[in-house]
């Protein structure tokens, strides 16, 4: 018997590893797969409390997001490729042409 | 200790182990496996909560489809992990980046013990998870039901949504034509040595 609010905490935890990786690595590829982390955490809250309301619409909510996370997978690879190209680089720091 | 809470520990443990290589790494293929794991993981804890479907395609568009394509990328742009990544950042960058992940983490911790002792989490906390499973929950007969009817509008708007991502990624991704020029060239170059060659 697992209670639900088990499923959020390790939600949580993922998310915040998540964030941690996007604040900390310089490098792109790994911060854009630290933001697909988020991603599956906010989708663990949704299964969570579609299975505690015994309601599939989370599932439904699951599936549009990671229908938009395939999408965005293919926008930011194809962004990523072009500033490779551009910059011979994937470093966070070396992308700084709108600084102050 | 009874199976349930073993095999939820078990895929708890491993999704968050997953998640912690995952940004530690410097290699980004190793990166990516250990962010596979950790879908896994999850995959397996959707199980747990019922949704069945959505573990089989977490498992087929995530770790089939999305990570293949980051994989593909990273060896496409040949990246070893070694680029000059070796360099520290700037001391303002390292200061900043490192003061908001102790607040964003202070801050999780306190949302998360503060929600432990108010009555919203009592109420969830009273809902077992393996109890009462309704016949066919998360099958994808259900799924399919309320999504074809209740949500149909978003489902066509997300394949609209999809059709403009692949297009824009498509004519973003292109490689300029020449080969010749400095990579970034601008169009009308590539365009005249396009005609250039095809006079030729």
């Amino acid at each position: 018997m697992v209670p639900v609010s088990a499923y959020l905490i390790v939600a949580i935890v993922l998310f915040g590893i998540g964030t941690i990786g996007v604040l900390i690595s310089r490098n792109v590829i790994i911060i854009f797969m630290s933001v697909e982390l988020m991603l599956n955490a906010a989708n663990l809250v949704l299964i969570a409390f579609s299975r505690a309301l015994n309601v599939v619409d989370g599932h439904v909510f699951v599936f549009l997001v990671l229908c938009v996370a395939a999408a965005e997978a293919a926008v930011g690879l194809a962004i990523i490729i072009t500033l490779y190209r551009n910059r011979d680089t994937v470093n966070i720091d070396r992308f700084d042409l709108l600084k102050w | 200790m009874n199976l349930d809470t073993l095999i939820f520990l078990a895929s708890a443990v491993i999704a968050v182990f997953g998640a912690t290589m995952m940004i530690s790494q410097r290699n980004p293929v190793a990166s990516v496996l250990y962010l596979i794991l950790s879908l896994l993981a999850q995959a397996v804890l959707y199980v747990q909560l019922g949704a069945l479907f959505m573990a089989a395609v977490l498992i087929i568009v995530y770790a089939g489809a999305v990570l293949v394509l980051f994989l593909f990328v990273i060896m496409l742009l040949n990246l070893r992990g070694r680029e000059d990544l070796g360099r520290p950042s700037p001391p303002f960058n390292r200061i900043t980046k490192y003061t908001l992940s102790i607040l964003f983490v202070a801050q999780l911790v306190m949302v998360v013990r503060s929600s432990i002792s108010s009555s919203l989490f009592v109420n969830i906390k009273d809902v077992s998870v393996m109890s009462m499973l309704p016949a066919g929950f998360g099958s994808v007969e259900e799924v399919a039901t309320v999504l074809f009817q209740k949500y149909l509008y978003p489902f066509e708007l997300v394949s609209v949504l999809i059709l403009a991502a692949v297009v824009g990624a498509v004519l973003m991704a292109k490689k300029e034509r020449d080969g010749e020029g400095p990579p970034g060239a601008d169009a009308r170059g590539s365009v005249e040595n396009l005609t250039d060659r095809v006079t030729r």
